[in-house]
């Protein structure tokens, strides 16, 4: 589905690698987290899947087809993408924030209120109640929420995230990661989510690559990574989850 | 009500029709071009810097300065045209730098999502960046707006009518009635016109929300009212009007007010059609006669042999004449005839003030002047004929001061200047008790009043006849009551006239 084959990024003509000779596989229906502290290289990664950062070399292929043959604009129409920062526009109402990328794919206007409705039914928020709003009114929740709408809006078979629920209390994190599961299985959805959250990483994703310095450690299960670190770094990063879990139960049992 | 806020207040419809349309025309033209130079600076960083720094330049100098610039770069063409280009220049600097600070200010990560999600760098600007930055560009171009009005009342000096022709008429004849109203239209433009592209913005801003409260109504209803009554103005002033046959002119003084209204009201009772286009600088309505563009004015034979000839001799009032003459018909403008009366530079002090220190002639200032102050209009200072009088007579004053021409008579009035650059036809001359300093070594030039014809209209011999019964008609004296009527009595410009005829047939 999307295929990396030694690919390098470099922002000083080659002096240093933000990207270093990295190879990846990720299957359809996959859901592969990456990882790894800042500016370790995985959302540059993450950026030239859909052609928002060129690869300085080696080749990057979209169901078998290299992105840089392709209109990078149709290319990332056809790319679901949740920012960081949430990336709402605020002049638009919900609605047409939802209905951006399916305008920009010339649906009809009939399919274009159709697939609107069904997205913000999908992540829980009524079109009814809220596609009149500003995004300023919702909270970051549910901006969040309608940022996911309008990702999941043309149907794309993958889908891009960067760190989407950084910026999240801890309940509304956990209720919008469980929920995005859901709707990634029942969708059979390809998604590929930048996170420096550990927890996060284990608890959705069905493989998971470890990143430092522009050099992808380790890739594997959620097992794999915990009962067979290849690397110090990685035993540290997913050990930080399982002490956390001890120190709870520890602190439940009154010790 | 007054007869005098009468009469300006007739002069309105036609002042606020040529003000409205250049500032209309200037803000339309000034937005088409600064919108999509502020967007390319901000995609350019190239660009910008100088761009930002030439449009900050041509704000800085003074508005006047333009003005004569583009009238001299379009080959001394005056009225609309040099008026607009100038006030277009003048709109550019706020809406340039608000487009670039506006756009620029657009969230970061909200243009990343507009390219993540696929939009091509043209919606993005269409669609994410130029909506968000428009509050900003609107409030640049509300500046420009607020600016341009107030600018525009300068256009007057090149020919062009706005609410400046009441502004400078009123300060040259001391009519405070003009002024005011002038000073009040244009303000009343400059807040209705900021005040309609701010209502426009807000009805933009809420075009997509469902409630139609009552203010909603009442502001969309004010705009449509301000837009329909616009939409009409410049229609009418789109119809072909019908061309005058003559156009008189004048430069701002009130002679040339008193002159200019004489020769069109005779004109008209000659049966033609007049438009008269007053207050122009002296440089621009020469032009504008051997162009054609202006048919009659009254200029004055030292006037051409200084500024226009550029002669630094001073060969006597005859001499000076046939010069005059013979460069006219080289230059295809036709002289009519001598006026009769002659409006000269000369020194003046006050009357007290010279039998105190004894002075009749420029002569007797030179053992004195290194302790007096001098006052002159703006330009005395500045011309060979001052050059030539300070080395003929080789003296110079302690101090040298310029004023506006009011300002000048006043200011020797109240003593706070010795000796001015009078005029000899100034009614305040008198009014005042001023004595004109003899100048026997003749360094003052002759300034015989003429009448000056473009070449289109000496051609027509009714034209010809009507102003030929005006040749040497006004005296001295008579001149210089009409201008004191205006001047010192403050009477309107038509009693001024209606002064002149009399005095006239009497000759």
């Amino acid at each position: 589905m999307i295929e990396l084959k030694n690919v390098q990024k470099s922002y000083d003509g080659g002096k240093t690698l933000a990207v270093a000779d990295t190879s990846l596989t990720i299957e359809r229906g996959e859901f592969l987290g990456l990882i790894g502290a800042s500016g370790c290289g995985k959302t540059t990664t993450l950026k030239m899947i859909n052609r928002l950062e060129e690869p300085t070399s080696g080749e990057i292929l979209v169901n078998g087809r290299n992105v840089l043959d392709q209109n990078p604009e149709q290319l990332r129409r056809n790319i679901g993408y949740v920012f960081q920062g949430i990336g709402l526009f605020p002049h638009r109402t919900v609605a047409e924030n939802v209905e951006a990328v399916p305008r920009l794919l010339q649906w009809s206007a009939k399919d274009v209120r159709a697939r609107c409705v069904e997205c913000m039914a999908m992540v829980g928020l009524p079109f009814d109640e809220y596609g009149d709003r500003s995004p300023l009114q919702l909270s970051g929740g549910q901006q969040q929420r309608i940022g996911v709408a309008r990702a999941l809006a043309a149907r794309p078979e993958v889908v891009l995230m960067d760190e989407p629920f950084g910026a999240l209390d801890p309940i509304t994190r956990s209720e919008l990661q469980e929920e995005f599961k859901s709707i990634q299985q029942d969708m059979g959805l390809t998604v590929v989510m930048v996170t420096h959250d550990m927890t996060e990483a284990l608890l959705l994703a069905d493989r998971i690559a470890v990143m430092r310095e522009g050099v992808v450690l380790q890739i594997g299960t959620p097992r794999e990574l915990l009962n067979n670190p290849s690397h110090d770094y990685v035993r540290d990063i997913v050990a930080m989850p399982r002490q956390r879990a001890q120190r709870l139960e520890e602190l439940m049992r009154g010790e | 009500m007054s007869e005098n806020l009468r009469e300006q207040l007739s002069l309105l419809p036609a002042y606020f029709q040529g003000h409205l349309l250049l500032t209309l025309a200037a803000i339309t033209m000034g937005i088409l071009i600064s919108v999509p130079l502020g967007v390319w600076a901000e995609q350019s960083a190239r660009v910008k810097r100088p761009l930002l720094a030439i449009v900050s330049i041509i704000q800085t100098f003074p508005s006047l300065a333009i003005l004569a610039l583009v009238v001299a770069l379009l080959g001394g063409r005056i009225g609309f045209l040099p008026a607009f280009i100038a006030l277009t220049l003048y709109s550019m600097l706020p809406i340039v730098r608000n487009t670039v600070t506006g756009l620029e200010s657009v969230s970061g990560s909200v243009i990343e999502a507009a390219k993540g999600i696929g939009m091509s760098p043209n919606q993005i600007l269409r669609e994410v960046k130029l909506p968000l930055a428009m509050p900003v560009i609107v409030a640049g171009i509300r500046t420009a707006v607020v600016w341009t009005v107030g600018l525009a009342t300068l256009s007057t000096l090149v020919g062009a009518t706005s609410f400046g022709n009441y502004i400078f008429t009123g300060i040259q004849t001391r009519n405070l009635v003009a002024v005011t109203v002038g000073s009040f239209a244009s303000a009343g433009l400059a807040v209705s016109l900021d005040g309609l592209v701010a209502s426009i913005q807000w009805l933009l801003e809420k075009r997509n929300e469902a409630v139609d409260s009552a203010r909603l109504r009442r502001i969309r209803m004010s705009v449509y009212g301000a837009i329909a009554i616009i939409i009409s103005v410049v229609l009418y002033g789109l119809m072909p009007q019908p061309r005058a046959d003559f156009v008189v002119a004048g430069k701002p003084f009130t002679e040339q007010y008193i002159m200019a209204g004489l020769l069109a009201a005779e004109l008209e009772e000659a049966g033609f059609s007049v438009e008269q286009r007053l207050g122009m600088g002296s440089a621009v309505v020469f032009e504008a006669i051997r162009n054609g563009t202006v048919d009659l004015y009254v200029e004055y034979t030292g006037t051409v042999w200084a500024n226009f000839m550029s002669r630094e001799s001073n060969p006597g009032r005859e001499g000076i004449r046939n010069g005059v003459i013979e460069f006219l018909e080289e230059q295809n403008v036709t002289t009519i005839g001598f006026t009769g009366f002659q409006n000269r530079y000369a020194l003046a002090m006050r009357r007290d003030r010279a039998l105190e220190l004894g002075v009749t002639s420029i002569e007797d200032l030179i053992p004195i002047a290194a302790e007096l102050t001098a006052g002159s209009d703006l330009e005395f200072f500045g011309r060979t004929e001052w050059f030539r009088l300070r080395d003929l007579y080789n003296m110079d004053f302690a101090n040298k001061l310029t004023f506006d021409v009011s300002l000048m008579y006043t200011a020797v009035a109240e003593r706070q200047v010795d000796v001015i650059s009078a005029y000899t036809t100034d009614g305040r001359v008198a009014a005042f008790d001023l004595l004109l300093l003899d100048d026997p070594r003749n360094a003052l030039l002759a300034y015989d009043g003429m009448f000056l014809a473009s070449a289109n209209a000496a051609a027509q011999p009714e034209f010809m006849q009507a102003i030929n019964a005006f040749i040497d008609s006004i005296p001295d004296a008579a001149m210089r009551q009409a201008n004191r009527l205006v001047d010192v009595d403050g009477e309107s410009i038509n009693v001024a006239i209606e002064y002149l005829r009399g005095e006239m047939t009497k000759n």
